[in-house]
């Protein structure tokens, strides 16, 4: 079971109070209906699936409630980071120079 | 009295504590610490099971964990009968029942030995050329027989009356493994303070100090310093010791799965205790000292009772004070079977020969062994094994060939070197690496923050091992917060130390011969099945696992898998790390079901929910049904009445009278602040600015891509604040999709978002008398149709207490649904009923509400409707506003398949014949007379018998269904094609009237 830490709870929790909830840095249009059909299968249907770092939504679901964004490596599942929803996209992963 | 093979004065178990116990019937009296295996040898047993596929006869190879052969069935009463115990590792107790597995009629004469001789037939991959045809053979006739004669034990018939125990752990250090390396490491990391755990599979600590006669540690016996330091560590407080305690499988974060066998050594281990305790252990560093296991040599005939592994009958002699025999032959390519003779010859026991592969080998052991007078013979092999129930002798020859010699024998140790236990390791997602020097695998690159010591890691000598592991206990201590140890470094005085080895088949089982020299004795792989197996094109090992089966049964290739993966090597002409090494998978050794699912079984398995009125339906009759966690009243049948007839009566009163029904299960979510009404605009596809103070609108939600999600009533109860109800499946998903957008698409709007599911009892007072029956009741609300009409919300009090009163209708009729605090709900039904008996109103449950609302064509949300269908499809289009700039789903609605013509439609369906209902899920066409397989149009989303309408009715979704009215269409069933009518979807009351009258 993966540990995982809530940047609103600020500490570590086991995986079964969290639920994946997708990708993460795809915002909604503000003008979604006037969108284009490719535009919109873009934001709605296409998705990185990466094999290595993925930035991903978690919500806290069985604890603060709270969705949050993580850095993790599909590969080995460890969670490389995580901070709150709303924040940019972190420009350097911790530990990415080695 | 002695049995036959113990020998006194060897090992350690005190002889006066015996226990009687039987197998296949017959008594035997062993000694208390004794394995069932050692208790069986000490008698002069051997074979105690047949093969797996050629039943053949089989003995005890080994003396631990990774037994292949020794499988049998443990019972102690009818409802525990444990199957493939493996004897080597069942403790005995007073009065234990054993039975040998796979055998008819019985262990000595088995009918299925057929197989052995007819073995030519049953190559590898022989059921997938062979089974291929007739087709309909495989599930009657090839599977059953297949199943009956291949197959292990007997499973238990009844459910299991033991229960299971659970624990979380913390430490900072974990020690997998009790033997020297994995106690040093636990003494080094408890000084420090930390958190300690040192959990060992046997019954007893010490690993391979167990037998290892020649060790000594700080000035005493290996295994008395075992002993003593386990006593030291028990008595720290910040140290917890697991024997019987298995570390079956190593996951993510250092999170380690153990399994502790509480009472399947004891004799009546009394319902307080469990069977087994489930550790999930979070450790912040583990320490790895799982040892090495011995590997068997590949010749012919190496499956015989009494051939076995040296360190095997090492241990029966020097623990359990057992000789596996009295005239025992040696057959090995390194030094550590040597020790084993060299015991026993001490022992008294005559030792026939040693046959070393190896040409010149020198050695210690080699000179202690010939000063002994023990006839060595180096540069040759043992090409077979004589005898049948029981070995008999061995043929030697020497390895290039030339004369043969049998020797008699009444057992024959081998040892072709030891493999590194790389199991947790491997799980860990350590990478192994190839050692061509000592041909093993060992821990490489870690994934993990684990270390390996000891012999698990290719550490050789117990001074080297111990030396290794003190130093990775401090380290790991030191890491996750310890501070510096004061304890003393073990000395180790002398040890025991042995490499090497060999790989793959023996002389005499080669390329080119047909001999049975088993790899894979659970699995009855042969070195011929692995040649056969690359010669038919399997070229990656995982292949050749999958053909073969090699290394696949529950003992998971402990002692297999590496002879297997040599001798693929050396046919596919390629070095060892080239093929690759399969992959290690949890559970190391089988883990029962039941200390996985622990306590979460029967009523325990998942939470059942109740509303507040339960107890009253159970006891006016209710029959329940579950719908998620919920149990729903389903009907209430009164005496004589079977399920139709309770609905039908049900469903007319409603209509005629009135009818009461709970329905506190439908979700409900407040959404309160400012930016209420905005942020419903955005989650609904409904207008809601406008929507007044006190009155409903029936609301659909959508998900971004268009389809219906869920709907529901909702009310407004102030400019700031809507009741919002939801489906009962569907409360905690739409709870979740609002603090989604809330939370990070529309984090601007001001608004919390509360489930109020549990708060609130919902009673549905439905029907002509519903204002008559609530209104005696209510205090402060006006229910005149003039100042409450259809769709419009309340508060006030019912009975003296709060609630929330809306008119709203599920069945068509004039309707209200009463909210009131959850723990009033009991009470306040209790005084509806009264009120409704008086205008003969009637319970009713969740089918009556089903055929009610079917009447009126309203829809079900994951019924009527399956993630594919748009609000224009559920003929709601006039719930979309149309004026509306924006809400979840706007776009995708516009999306160009969903607005194509010839999209399902819902629409109603009447039978022909009036008196056959539909079944839910039946396919529809348009032309029966189509060739098979037929076009499908539709499929009937909902159908019931309606006795208002006095005929069946049913809910369809039709490809064109709108433009289809009146048209004739067909259900193909089992029994014959059913004829239908495409109907508008309302039966009853079509211009909605009773609504308000």
């Amino acid at each position: 079971m993966l540990l995982i830490r809530c940047p609103y709870c600020e500490e570590e929790r086991p995986e079964l109070e969290f639920r994946n909830a997708g990708e993460a840095h795809i915002a909604r249009p503000t003008n979604i209906a006037a969108e284009s059909d490719d535009d919109f299968e873009k934001f709605f249907f296409i998705r990185a699936n990466p094999k290595g770092v993925i930035y991903e939504r978690w919500r806290h679901i069985h604890g603060c409630a709270r969705f949050f964004n993580a850095v993790r490596d599909t590969v080995t599942d460890r969670f490389v980071m995580t901070y709150k929803a709303g924040e940019p996209k972190p420009a350097k992963l911790p530990g990415a120079s080695k | 009295m002695n049995a036959a093979f113990r020998i006194s004065g060897a090992g350690r178990l005190s002889q006066a504590k015996t226990a009687s116990f039987s197998f296949d019937d017959k008594p035997y009296i062993g000694i208390e610490g004794d394995t069932l295996a050692s208790a069986l040898l000490a008698n002069g047993v051997h074979l105690v099971g047949r093969s797996f596929k050629y039943h053949r006869p089989r003995g005890f190879l080994s003396a631990g964990a990774e037994e292949p052969n020794a499988l049998v069935q443990i019972v102690r009463d009818d409802a525990r009968k444990t199957p493939n115990v493996r004897a080597t590792v069942q403790e005995l107790y007073d009065g234990l029942t054993a039975n040998s597995q796979n055998r008819w009629p019985s262990l000595a004469f088995d009918v299925g030995a057929l197989n052995d001789i007819a073995s030519p037939l049953f190559s590898a991959g022989f059921y997938y050329k062979t089974f291929m045809w007739p087709k309909w053979a495989w599930k009657d006739l090839y599977e059953p027989k297949i199943r009956a004669a291949a197959g292990l034990g007997v499973s238990p018939d009844k459910p299991d009356p033991d229960h299971y125990a659970a624990r979380y752990a913390h430490c900072e250090v974990l020690v997998l493994g009790g033997g020297a390396a994995g106690i040093a490491a636990a003494l080094a990391a408890a000084e420090t303070g930390v958190r300690v755990i040192l959990a060992d599979e046997q019954a007893e600590f010490g690993g391979s100090l167990r037998f290892e006669s020649g060790a000594r540690i700080d000035g005493q016996g290996g295994y008395a310093w075992a002993q003593a330091a386990i006593a030291k560590l028990k008595a720290m407080d910040n140290v917890r010791v697991l024997s019987r305690t298995t570390a079956f499988g190593y996951y993510a974060q250092n999170f380690v799965g153990l399994v502790e066998r509480v009472s399947d050594h004891l004799k009546s281990p009394g319902r307080e205790l469990a069977r087994e305790r489930l550790w999930q252990v979070r450790a912040k560093r583990v320490v790895i000292a799982t040892g090495a296991i011995e590997r068997h040599m590949v010749f012919a005939n190496n499956d015989r009772p009494g051939v076995m592994l040296a360190s095997a009958a090492r241990t029966y002699l020097n623990h359990y004070g057992v000789a596996v025999g009295r005239n025992i032959g040696v057959y090995t390519a390194n030094d550590s079977a040597y020790a084993a003779a060299i015991d026993l010859k001490k022992a008294g026991i005559n030792i026939a020969a040693i046959v070393d592969l190896r040409d010149n080998p020198a050695g210690p052991v080699i000179d202690e062994a010939r000063a002994l007078g023990i006839e060595i013979n180096f540069g040759r092999a043992v090409v077979s094994a004589g005898g049948k129930l029981r070995v008999s002798s061995m043929t030697v020859q020497p390895k290039n060939g030339g004369g043969e010699r049998t020797i008699p024998v009444d057992a024959i140790l081998m040892s072709a070197g030891w493999t590194p236990s790389v199991h947790l390791f491997s799980q860990s997602r350590g990478k192994v690496a190839f050692n061509d020097a000592t041909k093993r695998f060992v821990p490489g690159t870690y994934a993990q923050d684990c270390v390996s010591v000891g012999t698990c890691c290719g550490t050789d000598g117990l001074a080297a091992s111990v030396d290794e592991a003190y130093a990775a206990g401090a380290k790991a201590a030191k890491e996750a917060g310890g501070k510096a140890g004061k304890g003393a470094k073990p000395k180790v005085d002398a040890g025991e130390s042995w490499s090497r080895g060999m790989l793959g088949a023996a002389p005499g089982a080669g390329p080119g011969t047909t001999v049975k020299a088993f790899v894979d004795f659970q699995n009855d792989v042969t070195a011929k099945d692995i040649r056969q197996a690359v010669h038919e094109g399997m070229h990656s090992i995982e292949h050749v696992k999958r053909f073969t089966t090699n290394g696949m049964a529950t003992d998971q290739g402990k002692t297999s898998n590496m002879h297997g993966l040599a001798i693929a090597a050396e046919t596919l002409g390629k070095p060892i790390p080239q093929v690759g090494l399969t992959t290690f998978r949890a559970p190391y050794t089988p883990v029962t079901f039941g200390s996985i699912v622990g306590h979460a079984r029967g009523a325990l398995f998942d939470p059942t929910r109740r509303t507040a009125t339960h107890g009253w339906a159970a006891s006016h009759g209710a029959v329940f049904e579950d719908v998620g966690h919920w149990k729903r009243a389903w009907y209430f049948p009164k005496a004589g009445e079977d399920m139709h007839a309770a609905v039908d009566r049900e469903c007319v009163t409603v209509r005629k009278a009135a009818g009461l029904f709970d329905a506190s299960t439908l979700g409900k979510i407040e959404v309160v602040g400012p930016d209420a009404a905005k942020f419903m605009e955005l989650l609904y596809t409904n207008p809601w600015e406008k929507l007044e103070t006190g009155r409903c609108r029936y609301g659909i939600m959508l998900r971004e891509d268009g389809f219906i999600y869920d709907d529901g009533v909702v009310g407004r109860l102030a400019p700031d604040r809507f009741h919002v109800t939801t489906t009962t499946g569907g409360a905690p998903r739409v709870m979740n999709h609002m603090e989604d957008y809330l939370q990070t698409e529309f984090p601007h709007l001001n608004v919390w978002l509360t489930s109020i599911t549990e708060q609130w009892a919902v009673i549905a007072v439905q029907g002509p008398k519903s204002r008559d029956i609530i209104a005696p009741l209510v205090d402060g609300i006006d229910m005149s149709d003039e100042a409450m009409p259809h769709m419009s919300v309340r508060e006030g009090k019912i009975c003296g207490v709060p609630t929330r009163l809306f008119r709203m209708s599920f069945t068509g009729e004039r309707g209200f649904e009463v909210n009131v605090p959850a723990d009033y709900g009991e009470a306040v039904w209790e005084a509806l009923w009264a009120e409704g008996q008086k205008h003969g109103a009637t319970a009713y449950g969740t089918e009556t509400m089903h055929v009610l609302r079917a009447e009126k064509g309203y829809i079900i949300v994951g019924q009527d409707t399956d993630g594919t269908v748009t609000p224009n499809d559920a003929g709601l289009d006039w719930a979309v506003g149309k004026k509306k700039t924006d809400f979840v789903g706007i776009r995708g609605l516009t999306r160009p398949d969903l607005v194509a013509k010839g999209r399902k439609q819902l629409v109603g369906l009447k039978t022909k014949d009036p008196k056959v209902v539909l079944e839910e899920g039946a396919q529809i066409v348009a032309d029966p007379k189509q060739a098979i397989p037929m076009k499908m149009i539709g499929h009937v989303t909902s159908s019931y018998w309606s006795e208002n309408c006095g005929r069946s009715i049913a809910l369809a979704l039709v490809a064109g269904g709108r433009d289809r009215m009146g048209q004739t269409l067909y259900v193909p069933m089992p029994n014959g094609t059913i004829e239908v009518e495409v109907t508008g979807m309302v039966f009853v009351d079509e211009k909605g009237e009773r609504l308000n009258g």
